[in-house]
């Protein structure tokens, strides 16, 4: 059976940016039909953030959005497109106060007058990132961003909806072609304006923090319809994500405020420190750069002196045990339910992919250059350059969420003028014949071990150290992996495949993989998140963006200028 | 490195018309590891047709992988694994879509 729908406004994806987003579309008067492939507000990157969103309010300190840009632009080294990252910061101070409005429940400071507490995260040139205790950021903005979306009639829910393909009619996006998971049926949506909201693509490697749908579809559903994305080389890896013993139900790069607050030790395998054998000195305080940290322990890996699952030890255990609770309070309780104490255990950390800053490229309205289609939150491409300040990927959900939710409404509206937005059933059928071609197929290994094979490959060869050599390797196994995918199984009962839903994740997979590889092959520097072995400096002829776009043979690469600000644009 | 247990799980697979039945696979695990630890490794390694609904995987934000764990109900993100048997089920109250999968999702958010 094939389903049928329409909407003015569709939202593919519904964690931050895409639930902002329908709030947004739905203020401005439009129908809008909010879609997630797993559930609507819970499945993506925004439920599980657990620290903080960096805004200008200047509760703690006096603090203005110029101030946040400038960290922005210097974080971002060379690549921040500027417009873009001045939308941020400039409406951050907006959102922060509409979710605390709605209710999110930013920490406060009872003792200075009850105002949002702010505290001070790395990068940035005063304390500026508020949060909600304990370690709940992610989740109270969830659940703020659910209640809301459910207070209008207009937002149409649904969640088990994964889209497969936009639907592009005359150069036009005019809505999307999705299976529902739990029947396996093909559905089509016919939408005056699309926006993708599907995330982030950290789960292309092994070591990630990334849930179980961050694969990247969006950005390969943006390729094959026509749209550009920019900066795919830049995954920032976080250096000392949790690696082991296995933690449930904490943040895996909860470390580095413990770090940072309390001076962990990096220790090698054989049980020495190390870091300083690369450049910098440690004294028991956090001095050591996320990218020398992350360095140092990629190298001692490589030399077998890793720990015992690959990483490096962090002990704290050099630490009072009031000292820790003093710092950390509950969290030292959560520790201990997952068996871990601090002060007689050192735990196990190694670099994670943890954000993309890469993404669809976007004008100032968050249009795409496909008309009708439009992106938000971390799929959109730019506004943090080649690193991310920490704390602007959830403050740009919120902020790219609604400017794209109200430019999708209003392109709407134009385009459908009087008239209700054209049927798109019959543009659709290839792609939903395609979705019941690839139904019940008994082929050779499936896309369930394909996905853990290309994770690895991408780890190994594609991760925070790259070479050409690594880089060549990895996209000929891409294309390997590329190659037999048409004859990978899908068979199994309808209802809820997962095995199916995984042949057209890795679909998606290979496609952004292959772009990350080629983006990083082809930049032949160091800068930021993209760190070639084999060109270690940062080149200034390469302060320049790399646009990848599908083309008749694959991708084609190009590249363009990053967009500046003229001085005076960037202090009012 | 912990020592390496074996945990024997038994998992309630079909749908709601076709006969119960369990299916045994044996799993080698860590100290820490969990239940659905477990459910993805048989995905990966067994029978990728298992299904199993989650998300978030480490966070306990999604709640997406409630089910009955040795007949109580619980996560599998956040049940440790223990040696010998577990049985797996869907929750009883809930629509059967197939294997571990119930229809959990709020009413209004169905296609
Ligand atoms: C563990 C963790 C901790 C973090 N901590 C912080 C922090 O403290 N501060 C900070 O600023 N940032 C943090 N980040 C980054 C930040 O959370 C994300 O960048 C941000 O939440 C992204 O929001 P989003 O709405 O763009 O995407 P997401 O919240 O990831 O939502 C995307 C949604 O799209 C859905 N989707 C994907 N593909 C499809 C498809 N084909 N069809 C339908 N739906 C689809 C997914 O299921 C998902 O629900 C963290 C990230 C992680 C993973
Ligand atoms: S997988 Fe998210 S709560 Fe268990």
């Amino acid at each position: 059976m094939a389903h049928y729908l329409e909407t003015e406004v569709l939202i593919i994806g519904a964690g931050g940016a895409g639930m902002y987003a329908a709030i947004a579309a739905a203020e401005a008067g439009s129908s809008v039909l909010l879609l997630d492939k797993s559930v609507v507000g819970r499945s993506g990157a925004t439920i599980m953030a657990q620290m903080t969103v960096a805004v200008a309010i200047g509760e703690e300190e006096p603090d203005h959005w110029r101030h946040h840009l400038a960290d922005t632009i210097a974080s971002g080294r060379g690549l921040v497109d500027e417009p873009l990252a001045k939308i941020l910061c400039q409406s951050a101070p907006d959102r922060i106060r509409q979710m605390d409005g709605w209710g999110v429940g930013w920490a406060r400071s009872p003792g200075s007058g009850n105002h949002i507490t702010q505290a001070h995260a790395p990068g940035h040139d005063r304390k500026r990132c508020v949060y909600v205790d304990f370690l709940n950021t992610g989740p109270a903005s969830s659940r703020t961003l659910r209640n809301k979306v459910r207070q209008y009639d207009g937002i149409r829910r649904i969640s088990d909806l994964m889209v497969t393909d936009l639907v592009i009619r005359d150069g036009r996006a005019l809505g999307a072609v999705a299976m529902h998971l739990e029947s396996g049926e093909g559905v089509t949506i016919t939408a005056g304006a699309t926006v993708i909201a599907t995330g982030g693509l950290t789960g292309l490697y092994q070591r990630n923090s990334a849930s179980a749908n961050m694969g990247g579809d969006g950005f390969a559903l943006a390729l094959r319809a026509g749209a550009a994305l920019i900066d795919m080389e830049f995954v920032q890896f976080f250096p000392i994500g949790h690696l082991a013993p296995r933690l449930i139900g904490m943040d895996p790069i909860m470390w580095d405020p413990f770090r940072y607050k309390l001076g962990g030790v990096l220790l090698n395998g054989e049980g020495e420190e190390f870091t300083q054998n690369y450049g910098t000195v440690e004294d028991g305080k956090y001095v050591v750069t996320r990218d020398t940290a992350t360095y140092a322990i990629f190298k001692e890996v490589e030399a077998g002196r890793g720990s015992p699952h690959g990483g490096a030890w962090l002990s704290f255990e050099h630490i009072a045990e009031a000292d820790l609770r003093a710092a950390f309070g509950p969290v030292i309780d959560r520790l201990a339910d997952n068996g871990i104490d601090l002060t007689k255990m050192a735990i196990e950390v190694s670099p994670i992919a943890h954000y993309h800053m890469g993404g669809l490229r976007v004008d100032e309205t968050l249009a795409t250059n496909v008309p009708g289609l439009f992106a938000a939150g971390e799929a959109v491409g730019g506004a943090n350059g080649a690193n991310r300040l920490s704390g602007n990927a959830i403050t740009e959900a919120f902020v790219f969420g609604e400017l794209a939710g109200r430019s999708a409404a209003v392109a709407s509206a134009a385009a459908s003028g009087p008239e209700p937005v054209p049927d798109i059933r019959a543009a659709a059928q290839a792609h939903l014949n395609f979705l019941s071609e690839t139904a019940g197929r008994t082929g050779e290994g499936n896309a369930t071990e394909g996905i853990i094979e290309l994770q690895a490959l991408m780890q190994r060869d594609v991760g925070p150290f790259r070479t050409k050599e690594g880089l060549e390797r990895a996209l000929d196994g891409i294309a390997a992996l590329a190659g037999r995918l048409p004859h990978m199984s899908t068979d199994g009962p309808l209802a809820f495949n997962q095995q199916r839903a995984d042949w057209f994740a890795l679909r998606n997979m290979v496609e952004v993989a292959r772009a990350i590889a080629t983006a990083a092959l082809a930049r032949e520097e160091s800068r930021g998140a993209h760190q070639r072995e084999d060109f270690p400096g940062l080149e200034a002829a390469w302060s320049r963006t790399q646009v990848i776009r599908r083309s008749d043979d694959g991708i084609a690469l190009s590249c363009s200028e990053v967009r500046h600000l003229a001085p005076s644009e960037l202090t009012s | 490195m912990s020592e390496r247990q074996t945990t024997r799980l038994k998992i309630r697979r079909g749908s709601a018309e076709g006969p119960a039945r369990h299916q045994v696979f044996d799993f080698e695990f860590e100290d820490g590891q969990s239940v659905l630890d477990a459910l993805r490794w048989i995905r990966g390694n067994r029978d990728a047709t298992l299904a199993v609904r989650y998300s978030c995987i480490n966070a306990n934000a999604c709640k997406e992988c409630v089910m009955r764990i040795d007949g109580r109900t619980g996560y599998a993100c956040t049940t440790p694994l223990k040696p010998g048997v577990m049985v797996l089920d869907p929750l009883p109250n809930k629509r059967l879509i197939r294997d571990l999968v119930t229809d959990t999702l709020p009413p209004d958010e169905r296609l």
